[in-house]
């Protein structure tokens, strides 16, 4: 039996919409069949997880079990009458829960490149979902929760390999109803508009750049050993695969999650017309860094304005956005170059807050026009592309990789 | 009533630097007045100045994005 990388070629299509026609008529004959969908969902992740691939598989399953487990029992100690809702328990429940993501997450640092046995495609986005239940169920607002209905939102399966990363409470009040008739026909629409797109992006756009062009520069980086020309050619080639590749399939999770009657919120907004780096973030992997705003940025900002941990509001602001962007650093891998990439973005945005500020204040001698409009976001832009190309890890394969030539 | 309405547009200015009590609709994140820092802190004077206590979770950008969405909530959940 073979298997199948999600939105990976053209029987994963075929194979979808075979499955998703019974489901789509269903929704706009005002029924959701939710049996059915169980069984769709689970035939497309024994297509990922099944075959060659068991063993993850295997993984998934106790990974799953594990975190409903965990997140049933601390709903519990939560919504107890007099819930003590001590700090500690909850601090305990969140460790719990990135426990496995770590192991996976460090096992290739320590044992040279190994991967771990627990690991599987998209632990890192299950675990963003699981993280955020814990949170919003520690503040009250997850008021109700079903094991089996937070068992269809941690494994849907159009995102389950890399996001979008939905949010408990949006999910589970789009699968608990049906959209009348004609939301859900405007849904087809788009959704489908999407999935064409996604074509053009990922089959056409992220080829050409990525298995066409990527591998001219990568080469000719490599021949002319040290600095060359080729390296930026590779920075900006590298970046526009990279661009593409994720827009078109999340494109795709989206899509197809809309045909489904689910509206997963999308990822990325034209991020290479961003101004400035915080609104490159606001553009860029939207449901990423919204995730990081929300139950790190935020909460570290609350925390340490709440406790008066810094004076200034400034240096409160800043020392988050570093520590902010590390996590995710960390996040992407613990490599020098994963950090390096978050370490940057963090120190971007402290730039940026600076540098806002100052024009402020300065507002009548600093120009503002279409041309410094222009001239921000093709220094954005450029900068993104450098950090795309630390986050490569291209310049650790070229200056201290092992030699190929 | 009054006293809540009249409480958030004074936070609000403090923070902004702009009145708010003629443009009650105004988005204020579509025109950048008030980012994440912003909204912590917004919360944070919330909870100092009318006793509510609003967690970051309840804190949702489309139903907290005019003056007068803000005013709403905080009466709702005082």
């Amino acid at each position: 039996m073979r298997w199948y990388i999600p939105y990976g070629n053209p029987t994963y299509f075929i194979w979808l919409a075979v499955a998703l026609i019974p489901l789509m008529i269903g929704l706009l004959y005002g029924h959701r069949f939710r049996w059915y969908q169980t069984l769709v969902s689970l035939f497309f992740l024994i297509l990922t997880f099944g075959g060659p691939n068991w063993r993850t598989g295997i993984a998934l399953i106790c990974y799953f079990v594990y975190q409903v487990l965990l997140v049933s029992a601390y709903f519990h100690y939560r919504r107890r009458k007099d819930s003590p809702n001590k700090g500690w328990v909850f601090v305990l429940s969140v460790i719990l829960a990135i426990l496995p993501l770590v192991v996976v997450k460090v096992t290739p640092a320590i044992q040279s490149g190994k991967q771990s046995i627990i690991g599987f495609l998209g632990i890192s986005y299950i675990t963003f979902k699981v993280v955020q239940t814990i949170m919003e169920t520690r503040d009250g607002f997850i008021k109700e929760y079903h094991p089996i209905i937070f068992g269809q939102f941690l494994l849907f399966f159009p995102t389950i390999s890399s996001g979008p990363i939905d949010r408990y409470r949006r999910f589970v009040s789009d699968y608990e109803a049906v959209p009348a008739q004609k939301d859900y026909l405007d849904l087809v629409q788009t959704g489908v508009r999407y999935i064409f797109l996604g074509f053009l992006y990922k089959f056409v756009l992220a080829y050409y750049f990525g298995s066409v062009l990527m591998p001219q520069m990568q080469f000719g980086a490599m021949m002319a050993h040290g600095f060359s020309w080729y390296i930026v050619g590779y920075m900006y080639t590298y970046s526009m695969d990279l661009f593409f590749d994720f827009a078109g399939y999340s494109l795709f999770a989206v899509g197809i999650s809309y045909l489904m009657g689910i509206k997963t919120p999308m990822n990325f907004n034209h991020p290479f017309k961003s101004k400035n780096i915080k609104d490159f973030w606001n553009r860029w992997h939207m449901t990423l860094s919204f995730w990081f705003r929300d139950y790190i940025f935020m909460r570290l900002v609350f925390f340490m304005m709440k406790h008066k941990v810094f004076k200034s509001r400034i240096t409160t602001a800043n020392v988050c956005y570093i520590i902010n962007m590390l996590i995710m650093g960390f996040w992407h891998g613990e490599t020098w170059f994963y950090i390096l990439y978050g370490l940057l973005h963090g120190c971007a945005l402290v730039v940026n807050d600076t540098w806002l500020r100052y024009k402020k204040k300065h507002q009548d001698k600093i120009p503002h026009n279409k041309f410094t409009e222009l001239f921000a976001i093709f220094i954005t832009f450029n900068f993104v592309c450098f950090t795309f190309l630390i986050f490569s890890g291209f310049l650790n394969t070229l200056f201290f990789g092992p030699s190929k030539f | 009533m009054d006293d809540v309405k009249e409480t958030v547009l004074s936070i609000l200015n403090d923070l902004t630097g702009e009145d708010f009590s003629t443009r009650l609709d105004e988005n204020l994140y579509d025109s950048a007045l008030l980012d994440s820092m912003g909204t912590v802190q917004l919360l944070l004077d919330l909870q100092d100045k009318l006793g509510v206590n609003a967690p970051i979770s309840e804190f949702n950008r489309s139903e907290w994005d005019t003056p007068s969405k803000i005013i709403a909530k905080v009466e709702e959940l005082k």
